[in-house]
């Protein structure tokens, strides 16, 4: 009984990314009919149009920074619940999972009333006096930054947990019998055994920020929109499909090669990702 | 080591507060009786009464509570009459198949998205409830089969195998030993997909029609139009059904085939 699946899958997936692709090739759609017509590149050949590509640079930046702290806070933190004692583990990972179930609006809201103009921060720093007029926290780069961690963070944080917890706790201890200090014992045994793990979520992290589009529309000003923006804009304001087709087909691109770069280098063996 | 186990635990510390505060902060906010500032005014359960009284918003979660049952039961059936057939029989083109179930869960949403809204408007399709819950179920499918297929890999081959060198058909195999033995992670699969639907935006962004808004899109519509204190006692609202519907769904799965 695997047809039902197949058939609404090759419907809902993969028929749209073929009419994507037949769109961004699109020269022209006449208003009575909905099908593209002509042949064309120029959908592609804009993508390099300076205004376009700053999106896309200022997109892999922002994915690649968040991807980076979001290891720098994640690893440790995936290390210290996989190392806790076993009653405590479910709790810990527990409290990481809730925020990652919780509503990605809610999360994204709770952010921006803590850095808005009448938020909380602002608040606290005039009524302290440190500052009288309030500071501009929201609608810029570093806070589509911080909104990418913020929201993003459990992704990392859960397949990196399931690949530690089950490392071999005896490779560690011999490592430091045969007299490795902490630092070396990470670096030659910890750290590669848990490379699949940290190649997964790195890759979930990547992909999401690199796609987003609700942190950038929110938190972010006119200035620091991303990939996911830009094609929001091209099919629901500026109604050109053919561009954003080409825009979106594009982004799938990056995701698909991450993916199969991460596949490759062994990281989805199993495919275990646990949400 | 001990002061490598306390530096980690201020780590771990620290990125909980990271996690939660922001969340702490907005539901004490949703019992602040001031409209505009974050500062404390007094204690009110005024914007809860508003949101119950907030008729949008009740049929925006009717709505999102029609597609993501609807979700959940066709995804879970679909993905798991999949899952089973995967598991068990040698398919031709089995590299394309498990391409095409791995594409939902690595496209970025936005990529489906604007996939659907292309689809239904080059079929001439009106969007409403029933476009939105096709899009839902393209992708929950994905998810459905990846937590199945993990579940039956675990199972006790030998179980099945008994079943059947005591005689019983592939049918009476299949209802009586595999299914029961499934049936913590079909669960699991349904809150799964369940979940996904209801908190689902951007798919919903591009395949909603007129009448058919859902929770989250409800939200969205409230936060462009200002931060206001209904907003935060919704999300309060919201963060407790999640906290609960979580510890739900983790029980439920850590009882391991």
């Amino acid at each position: 009984m695997l047809a039902p699946t197949i058939l609404w899958l090759l419907a809902l997936v993969a028929a749209p990314l073929v009419l994507m692709l037949l769109y961004s090739f699109a020269a022209r759609i006449s208003p009575d009919s909905p099908w593209p017509q002509g042949l064309t590149l120029e959908h592609y050949a804009r993508l390099a149009d300076p205004l376009y590509l700053r999106i896309f640079i200022r997109s892999i930046l922002q994915a690649g920074l968040a991807t980076f702290f979001s290891l720098l806070l994640g690893y440790p933190l995936a290390y210290y619940i996989a190392r806790s004692p076993l009653h405590k583990r479910g709790r810990l990972l527990l409290l990481v999972v809730i925020p990652f179930w919780t509503n990605f609006l809610v999360r994204t809201y709770a952010l921006m009333v803590l850095l808005r103009a009448q938020g909380v921060i602002n608040s606290i720093l005039t009524a302290t006096g440190l500052i009288s007029e309030p500071l501009n926290l929201l609608y810029n780069e570093a806070a589509v930054q911080v909104g990418l961690v913020y929201t993003l963070l459990p992704l990392l944080i859960l397949p990196l947990y399931s690949n530690l917890e089950k490392l071999d706790a005896r490779l560690i201890s011999a490592a430091q019998d045969l007299g490795a200090g902490p630092f070396a014992t990470f670096w030659n045994v910890t750290w590669p055994l848990s490379l699949p793990g940290v190649l997964v979520g790195c890759m979930m992290v990547f992909i999401s920020a690199f796609g987003m589009y609700l942190v950038p529309d929110l938190m972010g000003g006119a200035k620091s929109i991303m990939v996911g923006n830009l094609i929001q804009n091209q099919f629901l304001q500026a109604r050109n499909w053919p561009f954003g087709a080409a825009v979106a087909l594009a982004l799938a691109g990056v995701a698909l090669v991450v993916a199969l770069l991460v596949q490759r280098a062994g990281g989805l063996d199993g495919g275990e990702v646990r949400r | 080591m001990k002061g490598k186990r306390d530096w980690l635990k201020l780590h771990a510390v620290l990125v909980y507060v990271f996690l939660y505060l922001p969340i702490l902060i907005l539901i004490v906010l949703s019992f602040n009786s001031s409209r505009t500032s974050a500062v404390w005014k007094g204690f009110t359960l005024n914007w809860y009464v508003k949101l119950f009284q907030n008729r949008l918003l009740w049929e925006a979660v009717q709505n999102s509570l029609i597609i993501a049952t609807a979700t959940a039961l066709i995804a879970t059936t679909l993905g798991t009459a999949a899952a089973l057939s995967l598991h068990r029989r040698q398919i031709r083109g089995r590299l394309w198949v498990e391409g095409l179930l791995y594409l939902p869960l690595v496209l970025p949403d936005i990529v489906l998205g604007v996939g659907a809204l292309v689809l239904f408007t080059a079929l001439g399709v009106g969007l409403g409830l029933g476009t939105m819950l096709a899009a839902h179920v393209g992708t929950s499918i994905s998810y459905v089969v990846l937590v199945l297929r993990a579940r039956l890999a675990d199972m006790d081959q030998r179980l099945e195998e008994a079943a059947r060198d005591l005689g019983a058909t592939p049918w009476q195999t299949l209802w009586h030993v595999t299914l029961p033995l499934l049936a913590p992670g079909i669960l699991a699969a349904v809150l799964l997909s369940f979940t996904l639907s209801l908190d689902d935006f951007i798919l919903s962004f591009f395949t909603a029609g007129p009448g058919s808004t859902t929770l989250p899109l409800r939200i969205y519509g409230m936060m462009k139009t200002g931060l206001t204190p209904e907003v935060n006692a919704l999300s309060t609202v919201m963060v407790l059904v999640t906290g609960i519907a979580t510890t739900l769904y983790l029980r439920l799965t850590q009882n391991r085939i």
